[in-house]
């Protein structure tokens, strides 16, 4: 059994391997996400940018990533990240597949909290003759700010989990620590710290998206 | 200034029948004046107010604003069509997110009002609508008068022609009311503002509109100079509408000892009600007793409603009433059991 003091550098590498995958995934997230979000929102029956074939062919794209389990996902993207980073090996690598996860996730959390928005309010801003992209940057964005911001602590947290699942396959981090050292050496002591570890990060997570997102709400 | 001819709104619903929001409605408001739409609940008086800026497309119709066809605008004219169309709502539909100066800015901003001139257009808009200590403040830390002062604010920010109003002060208690009412007033005399207001309140018309049109079943049933139509309402729903305003309670246990003949008499403008009545007393051998009274300031026209009981012989109580006809604007001759 390994002391602590042992493994602590390669615990400090772990640590910041995990925020290195999820930390790009969640960027990844807001960059594509959102937008997907807020498109299948102003798309929908009765809004302005009403465009069922639009608001389908996104709804279907994004059904069909959320319905493959994590694990599976990240072996079907295997080629596709060689392509990208020419390695399968590492943080980096599993990024791409915590990303690809990432997109829909978030993008159907912005959808319903897009939805959270009184109706009113963005039929005031038509009725000023506000463009639709003056009231998504004016209206939307702002007023679902919170709802955007609670959502994406929730993504943060779901990715923790997956990254875990993405270090068996030699992504790294604090999930793939656990089971080579707990796991696979039967070192108990790893195997907890990492848990607390983990417990430690989602609870700061989640700590901070909620003071983020009571500080951005004005009701 | 507001034409619109010919409006049906259908709805499609999951039933095969469509639901008619508006059905076959034509009506002219004029540059300058305030215009009042009064019915009940599901009228149609929403669905045809949000027609006048095509936030509702009416299925079939014509709708001219300003002389402007708003149906043949493309998206983008449309917007800048809108910009002169102001629209307030009974629930404020202010951004919970922006400061009041934020609020207002917007709608300039919308209009692509250059950022050094927003400033001063703000201070502007709010000193109007009596608001300006409040400008950086949040919607949630006002209250009902004051949002929906705001969304006037708002409403006005680019100079509109035509400001439409959805119910908006259904949301407010009455001294609150009666204050946004003046506002409204005051926007319409200085700037000549052409407003349109839904209500289903009859004192808000009474308060301020010119003319008003009465709903039913998406159909105007009855429209008019707002005096003519609380003088001498025609449809039996208008009546009911004005009875809110100007109705008469007379105590049954009077009506029962009351011996003569029961008579209405109104007096519309200014016409010396006191006057006529004694005249009458004096020239003809009846007795008569004013029961009840009232008169009402409808646009500052008074208008006078007595009622009164005429005692004595049949024929002299004849031609008091015929001598009465020649000098009142209108004499009813009520039955015993109507006014119970
Ligand atoms: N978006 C919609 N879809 C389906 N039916 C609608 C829609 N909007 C209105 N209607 C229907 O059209 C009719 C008229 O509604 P509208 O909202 O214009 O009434 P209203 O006179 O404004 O009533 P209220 O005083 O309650 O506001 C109602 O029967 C309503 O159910
Ligand atoms: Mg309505």
């Amino acid at each position: 059994m390994s002391s602590l003091i042992e493994i602590l550098p390669e615990l400090n590498i772990a640590f910041f391997e995990t925020l290195l995958m999820v930390g790009i995934a969640l960027l990844v997230a807001i960059v594509f996400g959102l937008p997907f979000g807020i498109i299948l929102y102003v798309t929908d029956r009765g809004l302005f940018l009403e465009n069922r074939w639009i608001k389908g062919v996104v709804g279907v794209l994004i059904n069909l990533v959320r319905s493959i389990p994590f694990i599976i996902l990240l072996v079907f993207l295997l080629p596709f990240t060689n392509f990208l980073l020419g390695t399968t090996i590492g943080p980096l690598a599993a990024s791409v597949s915590l990303s690809v996860a990432a997109i829909p996730f978030y993008a159907r959390i912005v959808e319903s909290s897009a939805r959270e928005i009184d109706k009113g309010v963005i039929e005031a801003a038509i009725a000023v003759g506000a463009s639709p992209w003056m009231i998504i940057k004016h209206i939307i964005l702002p007023e679902a700010k919170p709802g955007l911001i609670a959502g994406l602590t929730i993504t943060a947290i779901s990715l923790i989990g997956y990254s875990a699942m993405a270090g068996t396959i030699g992504g790294g981090g604090i999930g793939d620590l656990a089971i080579r050292y707990g796991y696979y050496r039967y070192d108990n002591t790893v195997m907890f710290t990492t848990v607390i570890l983990l417990i430690v990060l989602v609870q700061a997570v989640q700590y901070f998206g909620d003071f983020l997102a009571k500080s951005v709400n004005k009701r | 200034m507001i034409e619109l001819v010919d409006i049906t709104k259908e709805f499609s619903s999951s039933k095969n029948e469509p639901i008619l929001g508006v059905d076959n409605v034509s009506l002219t408001v004029n540059r300058g004046e305030i215009f009042g739409i009064v019915g009940y609940s599901g009228a149609g008086k929403s669905t045809l107010l949000r027609c006048m800026n095509i936030l509702e497309r009416p299925t079939t119709g014509v709708v001219k604003v300003d002389g402007v066809d708003l149906l043949q605008l493309s998206s983008k004219q449309l917007r800048e069509a809108r910009q002169s169309i102001g629209m307030i709502f009974q629930g404020f539909h202010l951004v919970a997110s922006k400061t009041v100066f934020e609020n207002v800015a917007f709608a300039l901003k919308a209009a692509g009002v250059k950022k050094e001139e927003i400033k001063t257009r703000v201070e502007e808009l709010l000193e109007i609508v009596g608001l300006k200590d409040r400008i950086y403040q949040y919607p949630a830390q006002l209250s009902g008068g004051q949002k929906q002062r705001v969304s006037i604010a708002r409403a006005l920010a680019n100079n509109p022609s035509v400001l439409l109003c959805d119910e908006a002060t259904s949301a407010l208690d009455p001294s609150t009311t009666k204050s946004i009412l003046a506002l409204l007033k005051r926007i319409n005399k200085e700037f000549g503002l052409t407003i349109v207001i839904i209500t289903h309140e009859m004192e808000v018309v009474k308060d301020i509109c010119h003319r008003c049109a009465v709903m039913q079943d998406g159909r105007i049933v009855e429209q008019g100079n707002t005096y003519d139509i609380f003088s001498n309402p025609s449809d039996p729903l208008t009546k009911k509408f004005i009875d809110t305003v100007l109705s008469f309670d007379l105590p049954s246990r009077l009506l029962q000892t009351t011996t003569g003949k029961l008579l209405q008499l109104h007096f519309w403008g200014e016409i010396a009600a006191e006057g006529v009545v004694s005249d009458m007393l004096q020239s003809h051998k009846v007795k008569g007793n004013i029961l009840h009274g009232k008169v009402e300031y409808i646009q500052d026209v008074p208008l006078g409603i007595f009622i009164m009981d005429l005692n004595g012989a049949e024929e002299e109580v004849n031609q008091a009433i015929e001598y009465l006809r020649e000098r009142v604007s209108k004499v009813e001759v009520l039955q015993h059991e109507q006014s119970d």
